[in-house]
């Protein structure tokens, strides 16, 4: 019996204990066996609800079990950095006919993907408004704004921070009818989180892929509602800008 | 092959982030640390700054869950250098890692799964632990698994094996005695004739932990290495018994489930000082 025939009988409870496996009697190992067959799916599925508690707390703790059974079958993790387990999830959810009524489910579930990354993130030193404030207007318009290395933004066209809120730690939080975009966070020690104004998903993104400010600005203006001087300020606030490449 | 330094002949414990600030502010009998090296690969972020902040102050074992060491796969490269980076900056006094497999083709199972005791494993083991050694620069620790079934391909006892591992790559042990005791009760042998024929001159570490006590469907006692409970008895007087023949180590107790508040696991470490005060 080699190790693969071990661990698809691990992974499938219909597979017989594999051959060669005995008690001290010589007898077939049976409930011997199960005893890895708990280990992996019930440290897995632990490892599961971890990662994704706000998911676990809209489906109930006794469904999530069941379906981390389901998922830890199909993607068991690549790595021993469970840090970093289960990035399948929220596409697994959108695919799981069981709870395919809820449409929100896999965007709450990236946005607690997001914290987690943003936990592990590396770290980085915010920097205040002066660097940018020195630059004249040419070199501000020349300008790369390096942002956060934990930084995430989850646009969903549901109400995915409100409901995320409202199911750890805010339950009086009221739900509104329209999405929002979240920015997901770690300057220092803590993960935050806010809701963003109008364009600053895409002021954000078009800033992290290496575009000057010039081109930001010229690309976001054309945003209706956008507010160039609220998302400038917003990026100090949230202390996003690490550094100014000018 | 440079030698790191050794843990202090001390109480350990498991280190847990709920238990920072009662570290910090009066760690009792509890002389150093052992932490999961998997649980500190990540870029940055609050836990690897606590892990600094504790090196500063405490010796630190660096514990592997998940190389593999008794895979039939060749060791993840990956994860060596990512060890090898974790180990490189922080310096622990100890390296170890168990005999046991949890990494197939699919991926990693999270579990620490046994392997047959015969030659082939034990060349396949000991190629394992020569690569981990070259690569990290330091001597490992190899600790003896708790086990819950026999493999009939097994040709030798598990103290032949390890001996034989030993003999061919150098490496140190770690003894887990709730381990022994485990694997005695499910695998019908006396715990005190293994701790009696262990090669105690290899001993760098000791391990105690609970476990859960359940039975299999012949009605024959079946123990589980849980890690969620106090140490019982029985494992505490054969660590007495051990530490006759090996005079005094570093000894941790690990919590890992139904993690306590500190004032109970650090009564643990003063009950495993007070195991290593009474040889004196």
């Amino acid at each position: 019996m080699s190790q693969i025939d071990f661990s698809k009988a691990l992974l499938d409870n219909e597979q017989p204990t594999p051959e060669g496996l005995v008690d001290p009697k010589g007898r077939p190992a049976g409930k011997r066996f199960d005893v890895y067959r708990n280990n992996v799916i019930l440290s897995l599925s632990d490892a599961l609800s971890d990662a994704y508690p706000v998911v676990q707390k809209l489906v109930g703790e006794k469904f999530f079990q069941a379906m981390a059974g389901v998922f830890v079958r199909m993607y068991p993790p690549k790595t021993p950095i469970l840090s970093d387990f289960a990035p399948e999830f929220p596409d697994f959810l959108a695919s799981f006919p069981p709870v395919a009524k809820l449409t929100y489910l896999p965007d709450v579930a990236r946005v607690e993907r997001a914290r987690t990354q943003a936990y592990h993130a590396a770290d980085a030193a915010p920097i205040d408004g002066a660097a940018l404030a020195a630059l004249t207007p040419e070199q501000m318009a020349e300008a790369k704004l390096r942002l956060h290395p934990s930084l995430h933004i989850i646009s969903s066209p549901f109400p995915v921070f409100a409901i995320w809120q409202k199911n750890s730690d805010a339950p009086e939080t009221a739900i509104p009818k329209h999405g929002q975009d979240v920015l997901i966070a770690r300057p220092h020690d803590m993960v935050e989180m806010r809701t963003l104004p109008p364009g600053a998903a895409d002021f954000l993104r078009a800033l992290a892929s290496g575009r000057t400010l010039g081109q930001t600005i010229e690309f976001c203006e054309k945003i209706p509602l956008f507010d160039l001087t609220e998302n400038i300020g917003g990026l100090f606030e949230s202390n996003l800008l690490i550094k100014i490449e000018s | 092959m440079p030698l790191i330094p050794h843990l202090p002949n001390s109480a350990g414990v498991g280190y847990k982030p709920q238990h920072l600030d009662d570290i910090l502010a009066d760690a009792g009998h509890v002389k150093w640390l052992e932490i999961h090296a998997e649980n500190y690969m990540s870029a940055g972020g609050p836990m690897l700054a606590q892990l600094k902040r504790l090196a500063e102050q405490f010796p630190i074992s660096c514990h592997g869950v998940g190389l593999s060491i008794g895979g039939e796969r060749p060791l993840d490269k990956d994860h060596l250098k990512r060890l090898k980076h974790l180990i490189s900056w922080l310096k622990p006094a100890s390296f170890s890692e168990h005999l046991a497999w949890s990494t197939h083709e699919g991926g990693f199972l999270n579990d620490l799964l046994p392997v047959p005791y015969n030659m082939d494993t034990v060349k396949r083991v000991a190629d394992h632990v020569n690569e981990v050694q070259d690569t990290l620069g330091v001597q490992m620790l190899l600790e003896n698994p708790s086990v819950y079934v026999a493999f009939a391909a097994s040709t030798m006892d598990e103290i032949t094996f390890i001996n034989e591992v030993v003999s061919r790559t150098g490496c140190g042990l770690l003894l887990d005695v709730n381990n022994v005791f485990i694997s005695g009760t499910n695998q019908d042998y006396s715990p005190e004739d293994y701790i009696a024929n262990f090669p105690v001159e290899h001993i760098g570490e000791l391990h105690l932990g609970g476990h859960i006590k359940d039975q299999d469907e012949h009605g024959a006692p079946l123990l589980i290495d849980s890690h969620n409970d106090k140490v019982v008895d029985p494992v505490w007087t054969l660590l007495d018994t051990l530490l006759q023949r090996t005079g005094p180590k570093p000894i941790l107790v690990e919590w890992d489930n139904d993690i306590p508040d500190w004032p109970i696991l650090e009564s643990e470490a003063a009950r495993a000082t007070a195991a290593l005060e009474a040889l004196k």
